[in-house]
C-alpha cells in the first residue's frame, strides 16, 4: 500500500518535471517531436532506476559506514556519470537497435537534473531499497508522462499562428503552464 | 584590459546565460518564489562558476581529451559540496529555502556549458572574468523572474509588505505554473526588446 502511494505521489502528485521542475532541460530540448521524447523518456526512466538503487547502495554501504556523508553530491554525480557511460556500452554490445534509438541521448542523461534529484531525494525521504526502485521507477514514469503530453502539444503549436516574440521557446513555456495548472487537479489524490 | 572587461560584461546582457541562451532552467523556474532565494541561488551558483573556470582554466593542458567532461564534472561538484558546507554553517535559513536545488548546481548546464565553451580554451584570469559576468547575468535573470513573481504572488518584495491588507495575492505566481508564465513571458519580453535594437 505504501509502495502505490509512493507511485502515485511522484507521478501524478509530485510530478517531477511540472511540480518540482526537475528535468526541464530535457523537457524543453527533445520534446519537438513524439517519437524522439518516447525515445529519451525510455532512456531516462531506466537510468533514473538503475541510478536510484546504486546511489542507496554507496550511501548506505559506503559513505554512511565511512561517515564521509558530505561526499554525497560528488560520489552520485560519479556514479551516474559512470552507469550512464556502462549503459550506453552495454545496449551498444547486446541491441545495437536499441543503441540507434537512444544513442545520443544516453550521454545527456548525465546533467539531467532529474537523475541526480531523484537519488537525493531517496536519500532525504529515508525510504528503504524497495521504496527507493520504486521511486526510481516512478520518476522516471512522472518524466516520460508529462515529456510525452507535452510532445503532443508542441506539435500542434508548430503549425499555430503565433505572434513573434512569443515563437519558440516562450510559447512553450505558456503550454507548459497550462499543463502544470492541470496537473493540479491531482493534488486531491493523496 | 579591454578584452577582460569585454569578456566580464558579455554574460550580463549579450549573452544572458538564462534569459538569452536559455541555460539553467530547472533552478531558474524552482528557486524564484521570493527574491531573497532568487539572490541566494545566482551567488552560489556564481561562486561554483568563478571557481571551477578558474582550476579547469589551469588545467586545460594536463587533461586528456577523452576524459575532460568526467574531470570537469568532479571540479564543479567539488566546488558545490564547499558552497553546501559554507551555506549549510553560515546562512542555514538559505539553505533549508533551497533545499535539493544546492546540489544540483552540480548539474546546471551554465557551468559545464562555461567550463567546454570558454574556459577550457582560455587563459585563467579572462576565465575568471567570464565565471563573473556569466554568474551575475544569471543572478540578473533569477531577481528579474523572482520580483515579478514575489509581488504578485505574495505581495511582498524581499520579504517587506508592499500593499495594503485588502490586497489578495494571486497566489498561482509562486505555484508552479506561475514559474512556467514568467520565465516565458520575461524571455518573450527580452526577445521583442531586442529585435527592435537590430533592426
Amino acid at each position: 500500500m505504501n509502495l502505490l502511494v509512493i507511485l502515485v505521489s511522484v507521478v501524478f502528485v509530485n510530478n517531477f518535471v511540472l511540480s518540482r521542475f526537475l528535468g526541464i532541460c530535457p523537457f524543453l530540448g527533445v520534446s519537438k517531436k513524439l517519437e524522439t521524447a518516447v525515445g529519451m523518456s525510455i532512456a531516462v526512466t531506466f537510468v533514473m532506476a538503475l541510478a536510484s538503487v546504486m546511489s542507496w547502495l554507496v550511501q548506505t554501504y559506503l559513505l554512511v559506514p565511512l561517515g564521509i556523508e558530505y561526499m554525497q553530491t560528488i560520489a552520485f554525480i560519479l556514479v551516474i556519470a559512470g552507469l550512464v557511460q556502462f549503459v550506453e556500452m552495454v545496449i551498444k554490445k547486446t541491441s545495437p537497435t536499441l543503441y540507434q534509438a537512444l544513442g545520443v541521448y544516453l550521454p545527456l542523461i548525465t546533467t539531467n537534473c532529474a537523475v541526480l534529484g531523484v537519488a537525493i531525494l531517496n536519500i532525504q525521504s529515508n525510504f528503504n531499497l524497495i521504496e527507493t526502485l520504486v521511486n526510481g521507477v516512478g520518476g522516471g514514469l512522472s518524466f516520460t508522462l508529462a515529456i510525452v503530453l507535452f510532445a503532443g502539444v508542441r506539435e500542434r503549436l508548430e503549425t499555430a499562428p503565433i505572434p513573434k516574440a512569443l515563437e519558440g521557446f516562450p510559447i512553450a513555456m505558456l503550454a507548459a503552464s497550462l499543463l502544470s495548472i492541470a496537473f493540479f487537479a491531482f493534488q486531491g489524490l493523496i | 584590459m579591454n578584452r577582460l572587461w569585454k569578456d566580464l560584461t558579455n554574460g550580463l546582457i549579450k549573452e544572458n546565460p538564462t534569459l538569452r541562451l536559455v541555460l539553467g532552467t530547472c533552478p531558474t523556474l524552482a528557486v524564484t518564489t521570493a527574491v531573497f532565494n532568487g539572490i541566494g541561488m545566482g551567488l552560489a551558483a556564481t561562486a561554483v562558476l568563478i571557481g571551477s573556470n578558474l582550476i579547469i582554466s589551469l588545467i586545460k593542458k594536463i587533461v586528456p581529451n577523452e576524459v575532460r567532461i568526467p574531470v570537469y564534472v568532479v571540479v564543479i561538484a567539488s566546488f558545490v559540496t564547499v558552497v553546501q558546507m559554507l551555506l549549510k554553517a553560515y546562512v542555514p535559513a538559505l539553505d533549508k529555502q533551497l533545499g535539493i536545488f544546492i546540489p544540483l548546481i552540480v548539474v546546471n548546464c551554465i557551468i559545464l556549458a562555461r567550463a567546454e565553451s570558454f574556459a577550457a580554451k582560455n587563459p585563467p584570469l579572462n576565465s575568471v572574468m567570464d565565471g563573473i559576468g556569466m554568474g551575475l547575468g544569471f543572478t540578473l535573470a533569477l531577481v528579474i523572474i523572482s520580483s515579478v513573481r514575489e509581488i504578485l504572488g505574495a505581495g511582498t518584495f524581499f520579504g517587506i509588505q508592499l500593499f495594503g491588507a485588502s490586497f489578495k495575492p494571486a497566489l498561482i505566481m509562486i505555484l508552479p505554473p506561475g514559474g512556467f508564465m514568467v520565465f516565458g513571458l520575461t524571455i518573450a519580453a527580452v526577445n521583442r526588446l531586442t529585435a527592435g535594437k537590430k533592426s
